[in-house]
């Protein structure tokens, strides 16, 4: 056991990575944060202005939007991600299964971007290849009904990448879930459905709440498969930020900057959620 | 529950068909139009497959990133590795510190953190901030950081670092000794794990190196897309395979060594 | 007619017979213990018992009913599982009132009595705790008040004891007989430990490759094993080889010597025979002491003594084994020579036979 002295020493190794951190990670991201709140009147004035901009349109609304998609997409994918988790994990489900889906996954989930946006035009846009099929063989429109370049479309798209993260990142908390549970809770003479309601989802909650928010950080913080959708059809957040970067609409540096400090309030609202259900979630796995 | 003969539940079948129905009619899809020409509008042609495995700029980008995602991979192992074992071997309570910063890269949308970064480092020698392998790597690296530490953490979480050590001390190895030849060894799996998906990461990104003007292979795929939308399919697929492909050959080494893939957990 | 029965159960694992047809009858209220190492098919039983997986072949019997095709959430059996059964999202209490809630009891009706069973197992002031809060023992003893709420026909326990403490074993062994006893419930028990299944049960099965070796009473098991195996497996064993030489006067020829033992009588001349003694009977003396009245001894020489408390265990040459009490063995040094006596009656003698393998005693 190192003794009193001794420990300093111990936190010296973990000094590389911090600074690593502090130089890539916080340096950013604080630079843009202070950047926020700085003027572009009065040259290195302070002011509030950029901020309260955002709650007036059109940023309200991208803001609202923005969180809208993110929760949708959030709930639909942690709910299906869990499903198909639980699906391929199952007892009597063939192995091979889980290894294909989690390396699938892993590639779907940082699949975004033009790749994505593409493949499904190339499915249920205008000229589809299952579109056309429909229309064809079964004198149904699918673009009725789903169109890819509104609000539900680019959900819709979104969840390519939401639910294999939520795959991911549910099921190590699946694996958790101990065989003798169950097998108690049916020789005490609960059906399926009554474990999962008294055990199963009580056990996993932590786990599931921790999941759908960071899905939800996930979506929100997304950029290039809105981009490649919509081109600005549908009002995202980031997609306002990148459209200053291309140069076209702002010349206030500081109100981008407003923008993304948005951003990152919202997410870090999530993350402060986020860190007690961990350690709940930590606590039942034992 | 009733336990019959060892058959897949109803519920787990259906579950699992649509999903492969969501994830590969897309990818279908996709593979249908890469095999139209560019004369007939339809099938079939290897036209598009043709176009894209010719250009120069396909196999430069592609280099671009491939050695890119070297350069990633090897920077966060060199990092992460000793760091997650020292805090599991010396440091347990500063554990849950490093898993906060590791979500931190998940919701700090990439379009902040390029915004940031080219700021700050704006006055910086060129070999970092024009090149590619300098400022583009280690933003990357940030970006991979939280499936590394969750793979490497998980990988840890399933030795026993604290006997491996003492065994290995007791015995006479040093310290990097130790680390390389015995823990290393044990945690390849996870390791591996995380490294793959850095490479998916570091394939896939396209908006820092967008609107830092670098040229990625994502970045060259987006062109296509403006330009040759058959061209597009065929690389979206080959950019898709690629990546499969590498994650699947992890998934058979991983098995063959009988270790534990991380990547799917304990069972 | 049994209360429980287990007839001609099959259980294969693809090539591997991990039940090769288990016959049971357990009358009703009575407690048995299957006893073996592990692969031996006793947890398999357990299982099938329980519902948790289903036979190839045979039948399980409870109360003159075949229950081998129901669910297990209908067979209305109470099981403690080795560990980590407890339902972590709930206090003890409610673990404990679990199957009641399940069978739509009502609060107050729950209530009394999973205070009722908490008090039975020693727990009456732990009921508000989480099992991460409670310790081993604890935990296993509100599996048993939980496996006893729902007041069960079978109790089924699958090594419960096997991932406590020592101490704990023994004392916790002890209060599931004397609650068992109380409650007057059938209960089928396993466990590796042939102590803990010797000091318990009412009938012990010994298996082994999916068989049952041998059952009997504890008594019956420890002093008349039928099998080499059931006679290595309990408590420690001398097995000398030995040959039949007269039948009549039950005279046996071991490496040379000539041994009288009552069990050889009635066999024919030339039989192949192994001959059990517990370490306990085998009385050893100091050799030339004049003691050897009988004539029915072995000479040899210590070479190990073993301190076990109350006991020394003394090893001599020629394979033998002798425990002693402490006091006694100190006149017998290692290195003394040494004559033992071998008993003539309250011997078994096991045929020995090419099929049958010889258990290395080294093995456990």
């Amino acid at each position: 056991m190192s003794g009193r002295r001794r420990l300093p020493l111990a936190w010296i190794a973990t000094l590389p990575f911090f600074a690593y951190t502090i130089a890539f990670l916080f340096l950013p991201a604080e630079s843009v944060i202070v950047g926020a709140f700085k003027s572009n009147v009065h040259a290195g004035g302070w002011t509030f202005s950029n901020v309260t901009e955002l709650f007036h349109s059109p940023y309200r609304h991208a803001y609202i939007v923005s969180i809208e998609v993110s929760a949708t997409t959030a709930l639909i994918g942690g709910v299906l991600g869990f499903l198909v988790a639980y699906a391929m994990i199952r007892e009597h489900t063939p192995r091979i299964f889980r290894g294909v889906i989690t390396t699938f996954s892993g590639v779907a989930a940082n699949f975004g971007g033009i790749p994505l946006a593409f493949a499904w035009i190339a499915t249920i846009g205008p000229l589809g290849i299952v579109t056309v099929f429909f229309r064809n063989h079964v004198h149904y429109d699918v673009t009725q009904h789903l169109q890819l370049f509104t609000k539900t479309g680019v959900e819709f798209v979104y969840l390519y990448f939401q639910i294999p993260l939520a795959i991911l990142v549910i099921a190590p908390a699946i694996d958790g879930l101990k065989r003798e549970w169950r097998e108690a809770s049916s020789n005490l003479g609960a059906s399926s459905w009554q474990f999962w309601r008294y055990v199963g989802i009580p056990v996993l909650m932590p786990s599931m709440l921790g999941m759908f928010i960071l899905l939800f950080g996930n979506a929100f913080a997304a950029y290039a498969t809105a981009y490649a959708l919509t081109t600005g059809v549908v009002p995202l957040i980031p997609i306002l930020i990148g459209a200053y970067y291309q140069g076209n609409v702002l010349d206030n540096p500081h109100l981008a900057q407003a923008m993304a400090f948005g951003m990152f309030a919202v997410l870090a609202v999530m993350m402060v959620l986020y860190i007690p259900l961990q350690r709940r979630a930590a606590r039942w796995a034992k | 529950m009733t336990l019959r003969r060892p058959r897949m539940s109803v519920s787990a079948i259906v579950w699992l068909l649509l999903a492969a129905l969501y994830f590969l009619v897309p990818l279908v899809a996709t593979l249908l139009f890469s095999f139209r020409s560019i004369q007939t509008n339809a099938c079939c042609s290897l036209a598009a497959y043709h176009f894209v495995l010719h250009n120069g700029d396909f196999w430069h980008t592609l280099r671009v990133s491939g050695v890119l995602a070297l350069e990633v991979i090897v920077i966060s192992l060199v990092l992460f590795v000793p760091t997650i074992y020292w805090v599991h071997l010396k440091l347990p309570r500063l554990r849950p510190l490093i898993a906060f910063l590791a979500l931190i890269p998940f919701v700090v949308p990439p379009i902040v953190m390029v915004v940031g970064i080219l700021k700050v480092y704006r006055g910086s020698p060129s070999w970092f901030y024009d090149q590619p392998n300098g400022i583009l790597a280690a933003t990357y690296v940030i970006l991979a950081f939280p499936y590394m530490f969750f793979s490497l953490d998980a990988g840890f979480r399933s030795i026993d670092v604290h006997t491996l050590t003492e065994a290995s001390q007791s015995l006479g190895a040093s310290w990097p000794v130790t680390l390389v030849r015995v823990i290393l060894p044990n945690i390849r799996a996870a390791a591996l794990a995380g490294s793959f998906l850095a490479l998916a990461i570091v394939m896939g990104e396209f908006t820092i190196a967008n609107l830092a003007q670098f040229h990625t292979f994502p970045i060259f795929l987006q062109y296509v897309n403006e330009t040759e939308p058959y061209g597009a399919a065929a690389l979206t697929l080959i950019s898709f395979g690629i990546t499969w492909a590498a994650m699947l050959s992890l998934l058979f080494i991983g098995r063959r060594r009988g270790g534990q893939l991380q990547l799917a957990g304990a069972r | 007619m049994g209360f429980l029965e287990l007839q001609d159960l099959h259980r294969n694992f693809g090539p591997v017979r991990a039940l090769n047809g288990i016959n049971i009858a357990l009358g009703e209220g009575e407690f048995l213990s299957l006893l073996g190492p592990s692969g031996c098919g006793k947890t398999t039983a357990l299982r099938l018992v329980a519902g948790f997986d289903r036979p190839d072949g045979g039948r399980i019997v409870v109360d003159g009913k075949d229950i081998t095709n129901v669910s297990p959430n209908k067979r209305d059996m109470g099981m403690v599982f080795q560990a980590y059964s407890l339902f972590p999202n709930m206090t003890a209490q409610q673990n404990v009132e679990f199957g009641l809630r399940i069978r739509g009891r009502d609060k107050s009706q729950r209530r009394g009595r999973v205070d009722e069973l908490l008090e039975l197992v020693g727990l009456g002031h732990a009921g508000g705790r989480y099992p991460h809060q409670l310790s081993g023992g604890m935990q296993q003893r509100v599996a048993l008040a939980r496996a006893l709420a729902i007041e069960p026909r079978v109790l089924l326990l699958d090594e419960p004891l096997s991932a406590l403490d020592a101490k704990v074993r023994v004392q916790l062994r002890e209060e599931i007989r004397r609650i068992q006893l109380e409650l007057g419930i059938t209960t089928l028990y396993v466990t590796h430990d042939q102590e803990e299944a010797l000091a318990i049960s009412d009938h012990v099965a010994v298996m082994y490759g999916g068989v049952i070796e041998q059952m009997g009473a504890p008594a019956e098991m420890y002093t008349a094993p039928k099998t080499p195996f059931v006679a290595e497996f309990i408590g420690t064993m001398n097995r000398l080889e030995a040959t039949i030489v007269d039948g009549a006067s039950g005279e046996v020829d071991h490496a040379g010597t000539m041994l009288r033992v009552d069990a050889a009588r009635g066999r024919s001349k030339g039989e192949r025979v192994l001959v059990l003694i517990r370490p306990e009977l085998l009385e050893l003396n100091a050799a030339g002491n004049g003691a050897t009245a009988n004539g029915n001894t072995l000479s040899g020489e210590v070479l190990t003594q073993t301190f076990l408390g109350p006991v020394t265990r003394l090893k001599v040459t020629g394979g033998l084994i002798a425990d002693m009490s402490t006091a006694r063995a100190a006149a017998l040094p290692v290195g003394a020579n040494v004559v033992a006596h071998v008993p003539a009656e309250g011997v078994q003698l096991l045929t020995l036979t090419e099929d049958i393998p010889l258990v290395n005693p080294d093995e456990h």
